[in-house]
C-alpha cells in the first residue's frame, strides 16, 4: 500500500478545487492534449492555462513533456488519482449508509425513551 | 441533500473516515447517535438492517433480506440492479457478541471469502462503529471499491464523480 503524505494529498485536493483544472483533468482522461489545445478549449490565454497545468503538475495529477515546440499534457501517475477515487467512492458509500443508519438509530432511541416515559406514568 | 422526515434540530452528522490499513484491509469509522445496544440491533435485525444498508443513493434496491444472526448463522441479500436477475450477496456470521462485536463472511465472490468485522464502542450515549473488511488479496480489496453492481452504475460517471468528489472534499 502506498501511503501518500498528507501534504501531497492536500495539494491534489487543492489542485482539483478549481473548476477549470477539474475540466482539464477530465479532458486529459479522454486524450492527451497540448497546452495550446487546452487553452483554446477552455477559452483562456496560453499563460493562464500554463498556470493551471503547473498546479496540476505539482500536485502529481498531470505530467507534461515537450516535443519540439509543443508541450503535451497527460494524466499523471494514474495510481494517485485512482487511489483517491477508490477511497472517496468507498467513503461515500459508507457515509450514505451511516447517514441512513443514524436515522434508524435515532428513531429507535426516541421510541425507546417514549416507551419508558409511558411506563413510568 | 435530501433530509425529508428529519427533525430540524437533529444531532450533528459525524464524519465517516476510510483508511486502507494494509493491502488487504480497509477500515471505516463513524460515530452513530445512539447507544451500542440499539446500533447493534440495527445491524442484526433484518427489518432494521434493510432500512439503512442500501440507501437510495446507491442506485440498487434490496428485494429480499434474510439474516440469521448467531454463530454460524447465514445471511442472504438480494438486490435488483436493473438486470434480469437479482444480484445476491451471502455469507456466514462468524462472530456474534451483542452489543460489542459482529463479523460475517462475504461468500458471493468465492473462496477464500473476505471477512467484515464490526465493533461497537459506546461513548456517552453515542457509539463508535469501526468496520474492517479483510480481503484475501489486494486485488480482491481493490475490486471491492467497485463491486459488480456499483461498477455498472459508476462506470459511466466515474471520472465525473471523482472530480466532483475531490472538488467537494477540498472545502473541508
Amino acid at each position: 500500500m502506498v501511503q501518500y503524505a498528507p501534504t501531497r494529498l492536500d495539494a491534489s485536493f487543492a489542485a482539483l478545487s478549481d473548476a477549470t483544472r477539474r475540466g482539464v483533468v477530465e479532458q486529459l482522461a479522454r486524450s492527451d492534449a497540448s497546452i495550446t489545445e487546452l487553452a483554446e478549449r477552455f477559452n483562456m490565454t496560453l499563460t493562464g492555462m500554463k498556470k493551471h497545468v503547473g498546479v496540476l503538475e505539482q500536485a502529481g495529477l498531470v505530467t507534461t513533456r515537450k516535443i519540439g515546440r509543443v508541450r503535451t499534457c497527460q494524466l499523471g501517475p494514474r495510481r494517485l488519482a485512482e487511489e483517491m477515487a477508490w477511497l472517496e467512492r468507498y467513503r461515500r458509500r459508507w457515509d450514505a449508509r451511516f447517514d441512513a443508519l443514524d436515522r434508524v438509530v435515532e428513531e429507535l432511541t426516541r421510541q425507546e425513551k417514549r416507551d419508558e416515559r409511558e411506563r413510568r406514568r | 441533500m435530501n433530509a425529508s422526515g428529519e427533525g430540524s434540530i437533529g444531532p450533528v452528522k459525524h464524519r465517516t473516515t476510510v483508511v486502507r490499513t494494509s493491502d488487504r484491509e480497509v477500515m471505516v469509522t463513524r460515530t452513530v447517535n445512539g447507544p451500542a445496544r440499539i446500533v447493534f440491533e440495527a445491524f442484526a435485525k433484518a427489518e432494521l438492517f434493510q432500512r439503512w444498508w442500501v440507501p437510495k443513493s446507491m442506485g440498487m434496491t434490496l428485494v429480499s433480506c434474510e439474516m440469521d444472526v448467531r454463530l454460524s448463522g447465514k445471511y442472504r441479500l438480494a438486490f435488483d440492479v436493473g438486470g434480469p436477475e437479482p444480484m445476491a450477496f451471502f455469507g456466514t456470521y462468524v462472530e456474534v457478541q451483542p452489543p460489542a462485536r459482529l463479523a460475517w463472511t462475504n461468500e458471493e465472490g468465492g473462496e477464500p471469502a473476505p471477512v467484515t468485522t464490526v465493533t461497537f464502542e459506546e461513548q456517552g450515549g453515542q457509539t463508535l462503529v469501526v468496520l474492517r473488511e479483510r480481503h484475501p488479496s489486494k486485488e480482491s480489496l481493490d475490486a471491492a471499491g467497485t463491486g459488480a453492481a456499483e461498477a455498472m452504475i459508476e462506470t459511466f460517471d466515474q471520472l465525473e464523480e471523482l472530480l466532483v468528489t475531490l472538488g467537494g472534499s477540498s472545502g473541508r
